[in-house]
């Protein structure tokens, strides 16, 4: 299987989906000229021209909301963000228009338009430019939220997307898009609501949310090797469809959870995943639903305040073990 | 300030941007349908406000009495291909955009039969089929749709054009300058109408915008602008009817301000302590369909009693309206889930989405879900009977509402 990084894997999504169909275009910022902030739409300018890879002015509730528009009449839009906080400036679209219009005109428009942007810290961007918002999208009804952390999952799930007929807030990262992996070749869509199992055990499920999978996978390795501790990664890849079933299955059979997610605590994924498991599986939790999340501050430029304040393997280490405290 | 305001109206009512102050009658036949359109707009807006009254009509209702000849000028300039968008007081454009009366009225009633099937209401008409893509309740929303939609035409290779239409107030939304920005740097076939009615709610115009002359204002973002006169439907018509074909032909878009007066409040909930009767009288001299309809007899187009046979026949289709909404069922409170998503490959029914039920693997859609959650949904709906006597006593009375229903519950709690 080849191996290739997570924004060639997107890449290779995006180019394969403009070839498919001829509705298919991307406009956002700097996507086409300067080949996308994050090189993620590198050379589709040049193989598709400025018909169907469009640089827009920086103008992003308008951006949206002509996706919006361009969605509801046949056409397939993919928007490119240049951060998940830049799109706080188009929350009007996505909210009000993007997620509502399939229910409040009654079912007669589709809006299957991709909002993609990546999120996360680690790059010193400072409070404007780095924060984890999934959980502001998981709230609304009507969208579909994607959270893809390996290339393989980020390029089944875009193509996923871009056919679905639904409007999709595509979370990538700025982490993940210089991770390798293996992508199957020819490899179509996949399935939104479909959780993976990273790693099996028996001793506690630890659920990871977009870069914090791979956290999780790094802990659980340290839990196995320092600890004794057996720990089951499982990575949901959508929040909306999520697929509880499998977090649940997990849980009935560990007995314990944690949830890390590098967005703030606060109303977060974790908050309402702890809900859910405690809701579906309380006769089977022998402690309580741990959550690692963000810290709960704007994230700051300074590096070590940075690295401070979202979760690292030592933080989901910490939290797996204090659910064994009383043994 | 309000001989201001005077001044600013007297030069947008003698500015049509030297179009001649009389433009000739159309044919015999249009001067009919036209004529007609802003009839039915008329005593449909009389009769939403009556049922508004009766309490048979919730949330905000905002009519659009003393702008039908912008309505009906502009959007007869347009193809039936052609799109239209409008804002929360658009039920003057689904009507002429040829949206039964009936299908209007039961979604003002939050009927099954309404064209939004109830989940918009007043504020969200929709008629796909007739390219009518929307009501929208947020003020400037629905410009960067326009545009998308605008954008969809080109792109597919239509001669396809789209009519956005919104108030004077949208012109300060963020929305306006990217809109006309971005339509005007990637030449998209659309026509931004502003329909200045004078008022952003209840703030005048020039206590809005800098700029009053709001045909101006799109100007620097290269959307060249023009007026005409908003209670001359032949006017209306022929500036849109220009704008368009520049449009559609040139791909230029344009803004289009049409200057016109609402004769009733924002909404109903609105005691109209900003203006003056005397000013509301000014404007009603100057009635678009009492104008329009003394000129086709003067010219001797029509008899009056023609005329009066019009109108009596537009309340009849009023009538009809109610009598089909009052008959449309509410709709089935087992749908209250249906048409979130588009179900397909990736949501295949809702359990997948939705976290609330006690079964989360029950591999159904949520109208199936069994008796527990339909008897939830069946109290929770046996609610929408409480208030209904005080908001009736409050509406008659003139006041109406949240302020008022607010009011009711706080009297409800109370025991009252």
């Amino acid at each position: 299987m080849p191996v290739m990084r997570y924004r060639e894997a997107l890449n290779q999504a995006l180019r394969e989906e403009m070839e498919r169909d001829q509705r298919v275009f991307i406009m956002g910022e700097d996507i086409g000229v300067f080949q996308g902030a994050f090189k993620v739409t590198q050379g589709l300018f040049q193989e598709f021209g400025e018909k169907r890879v469009r640089d827009t002015p920086i103008s992003e509730n308008t951006i949206v909301g002509v996706g919006v528009g361009a969605a509801m009449a046949g056409l397939r839009p993919i928007v490119e963000l240049m951060t998940i906080n830049f799109s706080l400036l188009a929350m009007d679209q996505i909210v009000n228009h993007a997620a509502a219009i399939h229910y409040m005109f009654g079912g007669q428009a589709k809006v299957p338009l991709v909002v993609r942007m990546p999120q996360g810290a680690g790059h010193q961007l400072g409070p404007t430019h780095s924060h984890s918002l999934e959980a502001l999208y998981l709230h609304i009804p009507g969208l579909l939220v994607a959270a893809p952390s390996t290339p393989a999952d980020a390029k089944g799930l875009l193509k996923a997307a871009i056919r679905d007929d639904n409007p999709v807030i595509f979370i990538e990262h700025e982490w993940l898009y210089g991770q390798r992996g293996e992508v199957p070749e020819n490899g179509g869509p996949m399935r939104f609501g479909e959780a993976v199992v990273r790693r099996e055990g028996a001793d506690v499920t630890i659920v990871g949310i977009s870069r914090m999978a791979v956290t999780a996978e790094r802990a659980a390795e340290q839990l196995a090797n320092e600890h004794e501790v057996e720990a089951e990664v499982i990575d949901p890849r959508t929040l909306r469809p999520l697929d509880l079933d499998t977090i649940l299955a997990s849980v009935r059979k560990t007995n314990r959870a944690v949830i890390v997610e590098e967005g703030w605590p606060h109303g977060g994924v974790g908050a309402n995943l702890a809900a859910l498991i405690q809701e579906q599986a309380f006769d089977h939790l022998d402690a309580p639903v741990a959550r690692v999340t963000g810290a709960d501050v704007p994230m700051p430029y300074s590096k070590p305040l940075e690295q401070a304040a979202f979760p690292h393997e030592e933080h989901v280490v910490h939290a797996a073990l204090s659910l064994f405290r009383d043994l | 300030m309000a001989s201001e305001a005077a001044a600013q109206r007297e030069t947008a009512k003698g500015k049509r941007d030297g179009r001649e102050a009389l433009h000739p009658l159309p044919s015999k036949g249009t001067c009919e349908a036209v004529l007609r359109k802003m009839m039915l707009i008329r005593r449909f807006e009389e009769r939403a406000g009556e049922m508004y009254a009766k309490a048979k009509i919730g949330g905000f209702l905002h009519l659009c009495i003393g702008e039908e000849a912008t309505i009906v000028g502009a959007t007869q300039a347009l193809r039936d291909t052609d799109y239209l968008l409008s804002t929360y007081r658009e039920h003057g454009q689904a009507l002429a955009r040829g949206t039964p009366a009936g299908v209007v009225m039961a979604e003002l009633f939050g009927r099954v039969d309404g064209c939004s099937k109830g989940r918009g209401g007043s504020m969200h008409l929709f008629d796909m089929e007739r390219r009518f893509l929307g009501g929208y309740g947020i003020v400037g929303g629905n410009l960067p749709l326009a545009t998308g939609v605008a954008l969809a035409c080109d792109y597919n290779g239509t001669d396809d054009a789209v009519l956005c239409m919104f108030g004077d107030g949208a012109t300060n939304q963020g929305t306006f300058g990217e809109s006309m920005n971005l339509a005007a740097l990637w030449r998209l076939p659309v026509v931004f109408m502003v329909i200045n009615n004078q008022f952003g709610m209840g703030t005048a115009l020039e206590r809005h915008s800098a700029v009053t002359d709001l045909s101006k204002k799109a100007e620097g973002y290269g959307v060249p602008g023009h007026r005409c006169d908003g209670m001359d439907v032949l006017d209306v018509h022929a500036a849109t009817e220009e704008v368009l074909r520049i449009a559609r032909e040139d791909r230029r878009p344009q803004l289009l301000e049409a200057i016109t007066y609402r004769f009733r409040g924002h909404s109903m909930a609105d005691p109209e302590e900003y203006r003056t009767k005397e000013e509301v009288e000014e404007w009603r001299r100057r009635d678009p369909i009492a104008s329009f309809s003394r000129r086709l007899v003067e010219e001797g187009v029509f008899p009056q009693e023609e005329i009066e046979r019009f109108d009596r026949e537009a309340v009849e289709r009023v009538d009809e309206a109610v009598r089909f909404a009052d008959a449309s069922p509410f709709p089935d409170l087992d749908s209250l889930y249906d048409d979130v998503y588009v179900l397909g490959d990736q949501v295949r029914g809702w359990w997948t989405v939705d976290e609330r039920s006690p079964e989360p693997h029950r591999g159904e859609r949520e109208r199936e879900s069994g008796a527990v959650p339909h008897g939830l949904a069946e109290a929770g709906a046996a609610y929408a009977a409480v208030g209904d006597v005080q908001a009736r006593r409050r509406r008659e009375q003139g006041r109406g509402g949240p302020r008022a229903a607010a009011e009711d519950r706080d009297t409800e709690r109370e025991g009252g």
